[in-house]
């Protein structure tokens, strides 16, 4: 009788599991693959050994003098010598506290805002903070009362480009949102205003608005209203920022189906009712990646105040490396200046593409 | 249309319009108790900052005198660094009151963009900096060559000018600021750095082997930099005229920071400190203006040696900038 | 019970309503560059400012580095206007060009079967994209293209190319009188060749049988020419670039500043359009790869039949966005100094004539200008497909 004995699997051939089966599939799975694995490994190996030696190996940390910093390396003294004018630009440094609470705050507000989760009043505690927090962060950064006051030529570094960066969002916000429900109406006048103001500056770079904003604005205005600099340069970028976030939240309130409105209009809402509690908080919500896909974008752009003599993160490297005592290391301020600006627009990409893929579930099915 | 709403309009109506004050400067400066000055970025012996963030330059101390002229107080300055394409308009929106910032006076300037010239606190002429090892001893031979040069300046004009009346080509490299220009020179991306004579000494101080470079000897253009006013203001234009003579005359009369208390014999040294005379009045300020000016920024020579002279790593000669008994053009119309 | 009547009772007609709504912002935004206006002409009488367009006809009196149109500073300030112009359009079409290419290749090679490649494409995107283009830019122009040698030391090519820290020397193509016939004999092959590409085209709907048409092509648009240009005894000569004195002389040459700009805005739009062309093939479904694969195609012709051209479709409306981007970026040679409309025109001259309004105000309408121009062609691209979809 013939007995049936379970038969122990044979293993897969060697060539069809692990590394090298992994390795065939995936690079040499043809000669022009193969071929292509080859270059790219020679390019890995051209470039990525050139780069860290000078940036790691070869490179100086200690706090020396420039003359005793090799040539060879990096010569990373200069950056954190220069390290504070990097951050704050010219801010006092007994008062670099300042600048650090307005980033504390902003992170403990959206610790709270987190707390809160369904929390009855939660959508009024969030709207305070919002409107308070720009507040609380200007009488910081500024002064006034009993602080002293920095005045805003002072202001440079990273800091300068965040605050630039954030007042930007901050305030062409509103302006985008009455700009992209203009384009929407049914008003002639109105939306016909909307569309020019719109296209004109989608046409324009923004360096141009920034020469006007430095160069032209202040002959718009009567004499004795003196108009400070950065806040002119905020002003330009606000006027060019609101039409970018215009676009962005049109095309959330183009997907909004037309059922709500009409659900709207038939349970008697006021075109402000319906507007502010149906229609754009979902426009607004479907919008979020895409807003922040702008700020990523005017992060970017506010490396352009460098044009108009205003002393953000970058424009450090051209003062500092000016620095009799630092001269020929810009190589290292650049880079410096590179791999901050990286790690932060890369971290912010992230997160709005992660906000994109959390959005998109919720709305299929 | 209710109330509150015909209000905002009416408010907003206001602040867009109305209030057409054509102030004069010297109760406006006087009302908010500071002057503001435009100035360079950074450019070392004229506008600079240290460390600490603090001003200091010939530029500078202009401002810091008008100041100490209107305001009794050489430090109730707001310093408003300009680029040089900002700094017209600045002056003509009335963002500044003053605009010293190495400025060449020349013809346009002084008259289709409503300014005036209210002297000349420095003055200059464009030269070149060559490396040695090129063996160049003369502008003329550098037939051909590659220059680094600051745009939107006279420099570009002057340096178009020289070559065309020579009949040589050269090739120009523009660059935004003067920093900039520098690297394409210690680079080698250009042969020549052109410029006016005191940046390019500014300039060679700062190269990683100041003694690669030599400066020619060639100066091929008249710049004049002074403090600039706008049209209009003639009482303001006085005071800023007279605010940087009196420094020149101070020079003459041996007056300084130091001895400004002392006793003086000379009958205009007297006017000048307003120990007698009135001459105050018909600029509007008080019987201190020269003195405080004196004493707090120092006369002409004093600003000239901390700032670029034998005191400083430029070491420029006071040359044509010297007074004119000592052979230079520097000149004061008399007090009285 | 009577109804009161309230004197603004007609507020409540939504019409009524919308139309005060429009007169009012209309009366709003009137008054205020009405007042705006009114500030500036006070403000120019005032201080004296001399206003209007007469400088264009000024000589200008600088000189700018690099003109396709004859200039000298002799030239007018409108001359300036139009060598920054032609500059501004010829590094944004260079950029164009090569960002496109780029972005083609590093597009597919995003979506390779090759992990390796896949990885680089995707790790070049993610490099570039996030570093703001002002950086790169000024990068390649201070950090990269200065370490090239001094022109003594000139890398050469060929002995008639050089590369140095001042840019790229080559020879410059001097046509004389014959050479008309060799460009008639190009364009001739071109016809010819698209007329034998679609009679192969029917045989191959007809009969299914595809002829490869390389050798025809290599004929028609390669020996024709040169045998046309042969025979009439070579009706072009070269101008070789030489060492003289300081500098090279002769020849063409193409600046640090150019280079640094183009390849700056190149590569960093390359990643959006890169990002454009991966999602156009992504969203082609899977069933026509499949489709086309089981139709006998190799992976390379369904690549290239089947999911490019609809996968082109979707791409092209946000790659014409990118090269209007690209165009604006252009505007940033104002750092490093390469004479284009912002930096030459809004720069240099402004600050030689000092009439900021008129100046800024004409630059912003050439952008302006560009801008709708591409938006029309966007929208003719859009148009056309919008018909063709089925």
């Amino acid at each position: 009788m013939a007995v049936f004995k379970q038969q122990v699997a044979k293993k897969a051939p060697n060539l069809k599991i692990g590394v090298i089966h992994w390795l065939r599939e995936n690079l040499f799975s043809s000669v022009v693959n193969s071929v292509l694995t080859l270059l790219a490994l020679y390019l890995i190996y051209l470039i990525v050994p050139t780069v860290v030696n000078w940036a790691l190996f070869d490179a100086t940390f200690a706090p020396v003098t420039n003359e005793q910093c090799g040539r060879e390396g990096a010569c990373w003294s200069y950056i954190i010598e220069k390290l504070d004018l990097f951050m704050y630009g010219f801010y006092p440094p007994e008062s670099y506290w300042r600048p650090q609470w307005v980033l504390i705050l902003a992170l403990i507000f959206v610790w709270i805002a987190k707390l809160l989760k369904q929390h009855k009043y939660k959508t009024k505690i969030v709207t305070t903070l919002i409107i308070i927090y720009p507040i609380i962060a200007l009488f910081l950064l500024y002064g006034g009362l009993s602080l002293e006051i920095v005045e805003t030529h002072k202001w440079g570094g990273l800091m300068l480009t965040i605050v630039v960066a954030t007042a930007g969002i901050v305030a062409s916000f509103p302006i985008g949102v009455l700009l992209a429900l203009g384009r929407q109406s049914k008003m002639p006048v109105i939306r016909f205003l909307s569309v020019v103001y719109i296209e004109f500056i989608r046409g324009l770079p923004l360096i141009t608005i920034l020469f006007m904003a430095s160069v032209v604005l202040p002959l718009f205005f009567n004499e004795g209203m003196d108009m400070d600099k950065l806040l002119r340069a905020l002003i330009g970028i606000t006027l060019f920022q609101s039409v970018y976030i215009a676009e962005v939240i049109r095309g959330g309130l183009q997907v909004i189906p037309k059922g709500q409105y009409e659900a709207a209009d038939a349970m008697g809402l006021s075109f402000v009712q319906k507007t502010g509690l149906i229609i754009l908080p979902q426009a607004l919500k479907i919008s979020i990646p895409n807003i922040v896909g702008s700020f990523i974008a005017l992060f970017k752009d506010t490396t352009l105040l460098l044009i108009i003599g205003l002393f953000d993160i970058l424009s450090m490297v051209h003062l500092t490396s000016s620095d009799e005592n630092w001269l020929g290391r810009s190589t290292e301020g650049y880079v410096f200046v590179m791999v901050v600006m990286w790690i932060i627009l890369y971290s912010m990409s992230r997160y709005s593409k992660a906000l994109e893929l959390r959005y998109s579930t919720d709305h299929k099915n | 249309m209710n109330t509150t709403s015909k209000n905002i309009f009416l408010s907003l109506l206001a602040l867009t319009g109305g209030l057409y004050a054509q102030a004069d400067t010297l109760s406006d400066v006087q009302a908010k108790g500071s002057l503001s000055c435009g100035v360079s970025s950074g450019l070392v012996g004229f506008s600079s900052t240290d460390s600490a963030g603090r001003w200091k330059g010939l530029d500078v101390d202009i401002c810091r005198a008008v100041a100490a002229a209107t305001l009794g107080d050489a430090n109730k300055v707001k310093f408003v660094p300009l680029t040089a394409k900002e700094r017209f308009t600045a002056l003509q929106s009335g963002e500044i009151d003053l605009l010293s910032r190495n400025t060449t006076w020349t013809t346009t300037r002084d008259t289709s963009l409503g300014f005036n010239f209210a002297g000349v606190n420095y003055y200059d002429g464009q030269g070149f900096m060559v490396k040695k090892s090129l063996g160049v001893t003369s502008a003329k031979e550098l037939n051909g060559a590659t220059f680094c040069l600051q745009a939107g300046t006279t420099t570009e004009l002057t340096l178009a000018d020289y070559f065309v009346s020579n009949g040589m080509s050269y090739h120009s490299s523009p660059s935004d600021t003067s920093a900039q220009s520098k690297k394409g020179f210690s680079t080698g991306r250009c042969d020549a750095l052109t410029s006016d004579q005191s940046q390019l000494y500014a300039l060679k101080t700062t190269l990683k082997d100041p003694s690669s470079a030599i400066i020619l000897k060639d100066i091929i253009s008249k710049e004049p930099l002074g403090p600039v006013v706008r049209q209009g203001d003639d009482k303001w234009f006085n005071i800023v005229k007279w605010s940087l003579n009196a420094m020149i005359g101070a020079e003459e009369f041996g007056i300084n920071s130091n001895n400004v208390n002392a006793k003086f014999k000379n009958p205009e040294a007297l006017r000048l400190l307003g120990r007698s005379g009135n001459l105050h009045k018909h600029l509007g300020l008080s019987k201190k203006w020269a003195f405080n000016i004196i004493s707090q920024v120092g006369n002409y020579a004093q600003s000239f040696d901390r700032n670029v002279g034998k005191d400083t790593p430029l070491n420029i000669s006071r040359g044509l900038n010297a007074l004119w008994r000592d052979g230079g053009i520097l000149y004061s119309p008399p007090f009285r | 019970m009577e109804k009161i009547k309230s004197p603004l009772a007609f507020l409540n007609n939504n019409q009524i309503r919308a139309f005060l709504f429009q007169v009012i912002i209309l009366v709003l935004i009137v008054s205020f560059f009405y007042n705006a206006v009114g500030n500036l002409l006070n403000n120019i009488e005032s201080r004296g400012i001399h206003t209007g367009f007469d400088f264009l006809g000024v000589e200008s009196g600088f000189d700018i580095a690099e003109h396709l149109i004859d200039y000298s500073s002799t030239s007018s300030n409108l001359r300036v206007f139009y060598v920054g112009l032609i500059n501004t359009i010829v590094v944004s079409v260079v950029g164009i060009i090569f960002a496109s290419i780029i972005g083609l290749v590093i597009g597919i090679a995003r979506l390779s079967n090759n992990w390796l490649i896949a990885k680089l494409a995707g790790g070049y995107i993610e490099l570039f994209r996030n570093i703001p283009i002002l950086l790169q830019i000024l990068f390649w122009y201070n950090l990269v293209l200065v370490s090239f040698p001094s022109p003594k030391q000139s890398f050469e090519l060929f002995g008639s190319v050089f590369v140095n820290l001042r840019g790229i020397y080559l020879p410059k193509p001097i046509v004389t009188e014959g050479f008309i016939w060799v460009m008639v004999a190009l364009v001739l092959g071109i016809a010819l060749r698209a007329l034998v590409k679609r009679h192969f085209n029917r045989v191959h709907d007809e009969s299914g049988v595809e002829t490869n048409t390389l050798a025809y092509s290599l004929l028609l648009l390669l020996v024709l020419p040169v045998m046309v240009y042969l025979i009439l005894g070579s009706p072009m000569v070269f101008d070789y670039p030489v060492l003289k004195g300081f500098n090279f002389k002769g020849g063409m040459s193409l600046s640090p500043e150019f280079l640094s700009l183009a390849f700056a805005l190149s590569i960093y739009t390359a990643t959006y359009i890169a990002e454009a062309i991966r999602s156009g093939i992504e969203s082609v479904s899977k069933g026509q790869k499949e489709a086309a694969l089981a139709m006998g195609l190799t992976p390379r012709q369904s690549l290239r039949l089947v999911v490019l051209p609809q996968a082109l479709k979707l791409a092209i409306p946000p790659i014409i966005n990118q090269y209007l981007n690209l165009t604006k970026n252009s505007s940033l040679a104002a750092a490093i100094g390469y004479s284009e409309l912002v930096s030459v025109f809004a720069g240099t001259m402004l600050n030689q004539v000092g009439q900021a309004l008129e100046i800024i105000f004409m630059t912003m309408m050439v952008y302006l200008a560009i801008s709708l121009m591409i938006s029309l062609i966007l929208n003719i691209v859009n148009h056309k497909m919008s018909i063709k979809e089925r």
